[in-house]
């Protein structure tokens, strides 16, 4: 028997899907299996109540309005500064900028701090498991300055290749920009190893923390990450707030990136003040709601405990790699041994497309396709992938699910 | 010129055939055996510039005009969108331009896969029917100066 004390301590999978109402949704007249946790992830009530209670009790735009609801909104939505800053062990507020997501955050960094500092003849180095966003501001930037952009390819593991990591950074590279965890193979990257590397050069390192930040215990101090972006939609919270972290000193250098209200202190028309960090690379009214919402998604998160959402996700991908692969004619693409709760896979045959129309029928979620990261899947020779993502909230059970509708579509479909 | 079924009709017909299916999982199962027994397209129309290319799946098609009918002939890579597209050759071939450029499809909300349609991004499908009108309206227009064939990737056919 388990004490009422411990009731707290433990990790009850069917008590936290009782926080996320669309868990009790009938796809297609079956329960939902929600296996597109790395697309983004269900919300919890406290994230819907806190969208709701913000526009039904205190609704007003921040930082400028005097009257008590212009208060407390900018209150809630500072509050989640401090919790984002807590969350990744920033120093500093100040080096918490909101975005509107990871991708705003990366061409954030690639405008702001790409245009001012990487010239002709300079490189910029980034993976070959990149996500289309972490790739494009960069080969822009590159066009535009006539820089070089150097990709470090991965291994038939879905590794990184390190020794041509070596082999590809120098004293030319400027910026290394890097996913942290790779959303289309689960890959962990070594990127202390990467940070250091780089530092040593005089470069520095962007981190796309998008699938990190949910799985992973992030503390960029500890890291020494020059930039980190994640966003609240892959963690429990709403879409379309981000947060771009990056060391002080580098900010408050950094051109800026779009201008407009509240990211200023005075303009005249020949002369303009920007406004402190972060509040400089915040222009115009920011996603109030969200924002405020992001917090608690961010303390549901830190209260559940993340070392146990881990085990449990560990869990789960150690019971469906297993299951997987008894489906036969089924290959799991990314085989490192440090991976997150992500698993790609393809089977004979059978065309991913296929597969997820089919899963679909049995009320299962999951993502198929090239996943935004066309490189990989060209380096596999695959046209894509079906991927499975687990978070918090999924269980064996849904897993079996799963499978056995793995086995009746591969039984149809060849 | 020959007799053909109005395009309603058939898609009349079509409805009917999916009246006796009750599980999502035996329409599924009906589209994959049309997917498998449609007939393979000959490798050399296989180019790129008959592929109508959507994020996921790939669809080739091209068209032939005789008589004042369109046919078309179509493949993909994934099979239930080959299902899809065996049930829109038959619904659209053999027609002329007019009927295809008027016909509205309503079958496939009927039958409950017009889902497939919206999906813009993820299949070929919706791109492939544009394009299938946009082969008819090329034909309509050509009309007058007796141009026999498209769809061997000749640009005035090529919709997008």
């Amino acid at each position: 028997m388990i004490e009422t004390s411990s009731v707290q301590t433990e990790f009850d999978v069917y008590a936290i899907r009782q926080q996320f109402p669309i868990l009790q949704r009938l796809i297609k007249g079956k329960p939902l299996v929600y296996f597109d946790n790395a697309a983004t992830s269900q919300k919890p009530q406290v994230v819907i109540d806190a969208l709701v209670e913000y526009y039904s009790g205190y609704n007003a735009n921040i930082h400028r309005g005097l009257h008590s609801m212009a208060e407390e909104a900018t209150a809630a939505y500072e509050e989640t500064r401090q919790t984002a800053r807590a969350f990744i062990n920033a120093n500093s507020i100040e080096e918490i900028v909101f975005t509107k997501g990871v991708t705003e955050g990366i061409n954030l960094v690639a405008n702001g701090w790409g245009r001012k500092n990487v010239g002709a003849g300079d490189e910029v180095l980034i993976t070959e498991m990149e996500h289309h966003s972490n790739i494009v501001p960069w080969y822009e930037l590159c066009k535009e300055k006539g820089a070089t952009l150097k990709v470090v390819p991965i291994t038939p593991a879905g590794e990184l290749d390190m020794d041509a990591f070596e082999n590809l950074i120098s004293e030319k590279t400027r910026i290394v920009s890097v996913v942290h965890v790779s959303n289309s193979l689960g890959t962990v990257n070594p990127v202390e190893t990467i940070i250091e590397k780089a530092h040593s050069l005089g470069a520095v390192v962007m981190l796309d923390g998008a699938q990190s930040s949910v799985h992973l215990d992030i503390d960029v101090q500890a890291l020494d990450c020059d930039f980190y972006a994640f966003g609240s939609h892959k963690i429990y919270g709403p879409t379309g707030v981000g947060v771009l972290y990056g060391k002080a000193t580098l900010l408050q250098n950094m051109y800026v990136y779009q201008g407009g209200g509240e990211m200023i202190k005075d303009v005249r028309f020949n002369d303009i003040t920007y406004n402190d960090l972060p509040y400089k690379f915040e222009a115009g009214t920011p996603n109030i709601a969200d924002t405020i919402a992001f917090k608690f998604a961010l303390d549901f998160v830190t209260e559940t405990g993340k070392d146990k959402i881990r085990s449990h996700e560990e869990e789960l991908l150690a019971y469906a790699t297993d299951k997987l692969l008894q489906v036969e004619g089924l290959r799991i693409i990314g085989t490192s041994e440090k991976k997150v709760s992500v698993v790609s896979f393809i089977v004979d045959k059978v065309h991913p497309q296929d597969l997820g129309i089919l899963l679909d029928n049995k009320g299962v979620a999951v993502r198929t396709g090239h996943h935004c990261t066309q490189p990989v899947m060209d380096k596999f020779n695959i046209p894509g992938t079906t991927r499975a993502s687990f978070a918090m909230y999924n269980t064996t059970q849904e897993i079996d699910v799963m499978v056995n509708g793995i086995n009746k579509a591969v039984q149809i479909l060849r | 010129m020959s007799e053909t079924k109005p395009i309603t009709d058939i898609e009349q017909e079509i409805v009917e055939e999916f009246a006796l299916f009750d599980e999502w999982d035996d329409k599924y199962e009906y589209i994959i055996d049309l997917g498998k027994k449609l007939q393979v397209l000959d490798n050399h129309y296989k180019l790129d510039e008959n592929k109508v290319k959507g994020c996921q799946s790939t669809v080739w098609l091209v068209a032939d005009y005789r008589d004042d009918k369109v046919v078309f002939k179509a493949d993909s890579d994934a099979v239930i969108v080959k299902g899809l597209i065996s049930m829109l050759i038959r619904v659209l071939s053999d027609h002329t331009p007019d009927q295809i450029i008027n016909a509205k499809l309503g079958f496939l909300e009927q039958i409950g896969m017009h889902s497939h349609l919206a999906q813009t991004r993820s299949n070929g499908l919706a791109a492939m029917l544009k394009q299938m009108k946009n082969y008819a309206l090329a034909f309509k227009i050509s009309k007058s100066s007796n141009a026999a064939k498209y769809g061997y990737g000749s640009p005035e056919a090529k919709g997008n």
